[in-house]
């Protein structure tokens, strides 16, 4: 399973798995560089420069860490995500689909109180087909809902999934929406709702 | 093989996507984009020769006897000769950082003085990138050869390449995310892939480049430390304000990874 999984996250990761190599300069050389570049950054800059651990091992292993390490940003990811308050996991595709091609949200200067941020798939996925402007990035979700049993593990792997993409993959190139706090546990739903309900666009 | 030489050139991708958000469809945005870029591939069109010419007249009013590498007052050729080390600072050091070293050491303008006007605003220009356009304007054709004897230099360049692969912010990006891959897009937007030496050196030499959606002549410090090492994709330039070190070591492991190509 973990091999097979592996295998997944390599051909997912693909073309950026390099073969890991001993890294030339230390992380502590590294994170010093860092630091001293923005000595006198303001509190949001230096929110953005600091590293969690799964952040450090993905960069240090350039996104293929070695078996212990895939195992504990596996264990660590899975015990960080969270659901919404009212327990249910399929919300309202309508407001996804407007959000998916909202570019709106956490970049320095985003600080439009009560604007809706967006997680903006459409910049790395394809979805409802009459949106030509889809990038690549990620694979198609076109269609994703149509020929899959919509019951609750299917409900539940893929809230998994948009929320903390990790969880599922360690070290994806997909963001980790929901536990790096960038979209609600609430907008994480309608999400799952966009790509599974038989009524959305995706599904057309 | 051919040389690839420095040239400036009109950046258009934001505008790329303002066509996508206009709702034309694939096949005519294409079109149009076509039309617009050969319109703006006639040299004498580009705005940014204003930023060249604001540039000289700054560099003419007590920089003349910088020294860019290649000896005092010698600007040609010199930008296709950075990033480099330089004995008298201790440190490698890119265009920008170098023209702010003068400004510091000839001029009396504090350094820090320097990176808080990194960028132009509208209606506001930078002496800063204004300086650099006139300094690279002068290596305009002239193919890329950083020196890269030095250890300091490989030791940049090293930085640089992990930089490249570092991961952080709230999206979990780093540089490699977009850019280590081939034929990706964001949208409609193609992306360089920066391990393939040829097109980094392609990237490389087309820096400052004068981006419409800008309106403005950007180097590259626009791009490295704002998505680079912030991670944060945003609308807004960004530079490493205390320190060039990251931002010189992505722009030595970028022009590098050609130059070891083409040598």
């Amino acid at each position: 399973m973990k091999t097979a999984l592996k295998m997944s996250a390599v051909l997912a990761a693909c073309c950026v798995a390099l073969p890991a190599t001993a890294q030339e300069v230390s992380s502590e050389k590294l994170d010093a560089v860092i630091e001293a570049a923005f000595a006198n950054a303001s509190a949001d800059v230096k929110n953005r420069i600091y590293q969690d651990e799964t952040q450090a091992v993905c960069s240090k292993y350039r996104d293929n860490p070695p078996d212990e390490l895939w195992d504990a940003v596996l264990e660590r990811e899975q015990a960080n995500i969270a659901y919404p308050e009212s327990d249910v996991l399929m919300g309202d595709w309508q407001v996804a689909m407007k959000e998916a091609n909202n570019g709106y949200g956490w970049r320095i200067g985003d600080d439009k109180p009560g604007r809706v941020v967006g997680g903006n798939c459409y910049a790395c996925h394809q979805l409802a087909p009459d949106e030509v402007a889809y990038g690549n990035l990620g694979p198609s979700l076109t269609g994703y809902g149509k020929d899959r049993v919509i019951d609750d593990q299917l409900i539940k792997a893929t809230y998994d999934k948009i929320y903390n993409a990790q969880a599922v993959l360690p070290c994806s190139q997909m963001p980790r929406f929901g536990a790096n706090g960038f979209l609600t546990p609430e907008q994480v739903a309608d999400y799952v709702a966009m790509l599974l309900s038989p009524d959305s666009p995706v599904n057309e | 093989m051919l040389q690839p030489t420095y040239r400036f050139r009109i950046s258009t991708w934001l505008t790329a996507s303002a066509f996508v958000i206009a709702g034309t469809n694939a096949a005519l945005s294409e079109s149009a984009l076509d039309k617009y870029h050969e319109m703006l591939s006639d040299p004498f069109s580009n705005p940014a020769w204003f930023a060249v010419d604001r540039g000289e007249e700054l560099w003419n009013t007590g920089l003349q006897d910088c020294d860019l590498g290649l000896g005092p007052g010698v600007v040609e050729g010199a930008y296709a000769q950075m990033p480099r080390y330089f004995e008298d600072a201790g440190r490698v050091m890119d265009a920008d950082t170098r023209i702010a070293w003068c400004r510091e050491t000839l001029q009396g303008i504090p350094f820090a003085q320097s990176a808080g006007q990194a960028f132009s605003d509208k209606g506001k220009f930078s002496e800063m990138q204004d300086l650099t356009a006139f300094v690279a304007a002068q290596s305009e054709d002239m193919p890329i050869q950083i020196p890269m004897d030095h250890a300091k230099e490989k030791e940049a360049v090293a930085i640089g390449e992990e930089l490249f692969y570092r991961r952080a912010s709230y999206l979990d990006y780093s540089c490699a995310t977009c850019h280590g891959n081939t034929g990706s897009r964001i949208r409609l937007q193609e992306l360089s892939q920066m391990t393939d030496p040829e097109q980094a050196g392609a990237v490389m030499a087309s820096w400052p480049t004068y981006r419409v959606s800008h309106e403005t002549v950007r180097t590259t410090r626009t791009s490295w430390c704002r998505d680079g090492i912030l991670a944060d994709v945003s609308g807004q330039p960004r530079d490493c304000p205390d320190d060039a070190a990251p931002h010189v070591g992505l722009s030595l492991a970028n022009a590098s990874s050609r130059y070891r190509v083409w040598i």
